[in-house]
């Protein structure tokens, strides 16, 4: 994806509240029609900074700016063009859906010639015409998120935050949250801020991802770049009707830990499946090769790519010192 | 790279947009209609005040015994301003004693009515919006802190001169039907009444609403909310024991006096009310 202008930039940015730093020197660079995952645990930062950007909460260092307004000093004009999704819909529950949308299409300034055709659009394009006319509080969860994401679309936002789009949606609305970030960021360049804990989600949908731990931003880039980044060579699956030999390794860049676990083949009777590590693609050749010499039946070679999962869980394990959980060469 | 666009385009203090404080007022005001917790003590309060203490008085007083009752009144007669002292001299001892329960220890008790109303109201509002976390997409808009304000305030503010104003015409109809076989004629309301109700009673609303904002950025519930702000009505007691005791007498001119400090400790509430709504603080207690 081409990136040509900055939409969301943070420098140094940071919030502490007491003695708790909620987000620490955040710097990073977000650019129009980017879908950014923004990661992290509970407590990690992300709604902090998400407040931060949008000016309803003040930073204690630090700077940021976006659509190159300064969220501090110029915070009503900047909500005019952003959404925000909150984590929870909040959703005034004795008022109807129509009604919440009406509202909210005139707090955001929205032309009152053309609010009622767009409310009108969304109430359909979000499945909630049938009971616009009931109250907020009789809806299903699902029914909600849907309302409150219409009620953050109204003002048709250039940039979109979404705070947990998905949490505790069943899967088919998971799937229909999905379909809609993807027709959203692809409608006029906008760009979506995408806080979730949802690896799958944020592999799925995401250009880019920023990992937050503690406030601190401990890895960003795209989510393949990041696994090579943290994976150092290839892990290949290999279907066989016997366990290979290690003798089959010898002279291949096989990559081994500390303990010397890695550098045999790992076998899995009931798949009939050998796993083993290299550090390049370019010896996977070699090693079928090998395999084949030795005797070898071989019905499928696999190499397994790394998953935001395994990136994730690899920071983690990284910076708590726990590599034993979740083996990264 | 550069930061791009260092001037602000448009400032956070830009004209008051009054169409954004309509629209968070009519949103406040639409809730609050179909609150039954927050309908209930609007309504029940006038009711008791209003419609059934003015009533109970003015319909047992001819069947009590007025002169037995007119000596305990003595007192407070006796230490009445002179021109108060006319009127009654007008009046046989059942009638004074409606007009002096009715016209005079009512006036005080009268001003609980728009004073608990805002106050009410504005707990809902303010930190009952917290409490049920529909503050913060509010938050996220357009709208200043001062237009999240003074929407949130109107929406408080205008109900209680709605109850008041109404509760007192209930109030002057029901004084002059339940004390008419007493009376004889149309007594009420008086001077002093359409002082308090004019100028005193929108400062008392706006005493009681003034202190739950300021209340409502310290607290998280509805409850603490409520209670706190509760407190406000104390000048009221204080009104209230003072004409029992025969301290003063509610005349036209004090009411406007009163009226008169209330609307100033009003500004100086609302000054640091303003000072203390920042949505950059609300948001870090939600």
């Amino acid at each position: 994806m081409q990136y040509d202008a900055e939409i969301i930039q943070t420098r140094s940015l940071s919030r502490r509240f007491g003695d708790t730093t909620a987000v620490d020197a955040l710097t990073l660079d977000i650019y129009r029609g980017e879908v950014f995952g923004f990661l992290g645990h509970n407590g990690a930062g992300k709604t902090t900074t998400v407040r931060l950007l949008n000016g309803i909460l003040g930073p204690t260092a630090g700077s940021c700016r976006v659509l190159g307004l300064d969220p501090v000093s110029e915070g009503s004009a900047l909500r005019r063009q952003t959404g925000v999704l909150t984590e929870s819909p909040s959703l005034e529950e004795r008022l109807t859906a129509r009604e919440i949308l009406f509202l909210y299409g005139r707090m955001y300034g929205v032309d009152p010639d053309r609010l009622v055709a767009r409310v009108t659009v969304l109430l359909g394009e979000f499945g909630l015409e049938d009971r616009a006319d009931e109250v907020a509080g009789s809806y299903s969860k699902g029914m909600r998120q849907r309302l409150a994401l219409a009620r953050t679309l109204i003002h048709n936002p250039s940039v979109l935050f979404l705070d947990e789009p998905t949490a505790g949606l069943d899967p088919v609305g998971q799937r229909d949250v999905h379909e809609l970030v993807v027709q959203l960021s692809q409608e006029s360049g906008r760009t979506i801020f995408l806080c979730t804990h949802d690896l799958v989600e944020a592999q799925k949908l995401c250009h880019r991802v920023a990992v937050m731990q503690r406030g601190q931003l401990v890895a960003m880039g795209t989510p393949e770049g990041l696994a090579q980044e943290l994976q150092q060579g290839v892990h290949l699956e290999i279907t066989t009707d016997a366990c290979p030999p290690n003798d089959a390794l010898v002279g291949l860049p096989v990559i081994t830990d500390s303990s010397d676990r890695l550098s045999a083949f790992s076998w899995d009777e009931s798949t009939h499946t050998a796993g083993v590590w290299l550090s390049t693609r370019e010896a996977i050749p070699s090693l079928v090769a090998a395999l084949v010499t030795a005797g070898i039946h071989i019905y499928r070679v696999t190499p397994v790519e790394p998953t935001l999962e395994d990136v994730y869980f690899a920071i983690n394990d990284r910076s708590t010192g726990d590599h034993a959980k979740h083996p990264t060469p | 790279m550069t930061m791009p666009n260092t001037q602000p385009r448009r400032s956070q203090s830009r004209k008051l947009d009054w169409g954004i404080v309509n629209t968070i007022a009519r949103r406040d005001l639409a809730m609050l209609l179909r609150s039954k917790g927050v309908l209930l003590p609007i309504i029940v309060l006038p009711l008791l005040l209003q419609v059934a203490m003015p009533a109970a008085i003015g319909l047992l007083t001819p069947s009590m015994n007025a002169a037995q009752e007119m000596q305990d009144l003595q007192r407070f007669l006796t230490m009445m301003p002179e021109q108060m002292k006319r009127q009654f001299a007008t009046y046989n001892e059942a009638q004074t004693l409606v007009v002096f329960m009715l016209v005079y220890m009512f006036a005080p008790l009268f001003l609980i009515l728009p004073m608990m109303t805002a106050s009410v109201i504005a707990a809902g509002s303010f930190a009952g919006e917290k409490e049920r976390k529909t503050l913060e997409p509010l938050l996220y808009t357009p709208a200043t802190d001062t237009e999240l304000m003074l929407g949130k305030v109107l929406s408080a503010w205008i109900p209680a001169i709605v109850v008041g104003s109404v509760g007192f015409l209930i109030y002057s109809i029901v004084v002059n039907l339940a004390s008419w076989e007493t009376m004889q004629h149309v007594f009420f309301p008086t001077a002093m009444w359409g002082v308090l109700i004019v100028w005193l009673a929108p400062a008392a609303a706006a005493l009681g609403l003034g202190t739950i904002v300021l209340v409502s950025s310290k607290v998280s519930t509805f409850q603490d909310a409520s209670q706190l702000g509760s407190t406000v009505v104390l000048p009221v007691i204080l009104l209230v024991v003072g004409q029992a005791a025969g301290v003063l007498y509610l005349s036209p001119g004090l009411v406007f006096a009163i009226g008169l400090v209330l609307w100033a400790v009003d500004a100086v509430v609302f000054w640091f009310a303003v000072k203390t709504f920042r949505r950059t603080e609300i948001i870090a207690r939600l």
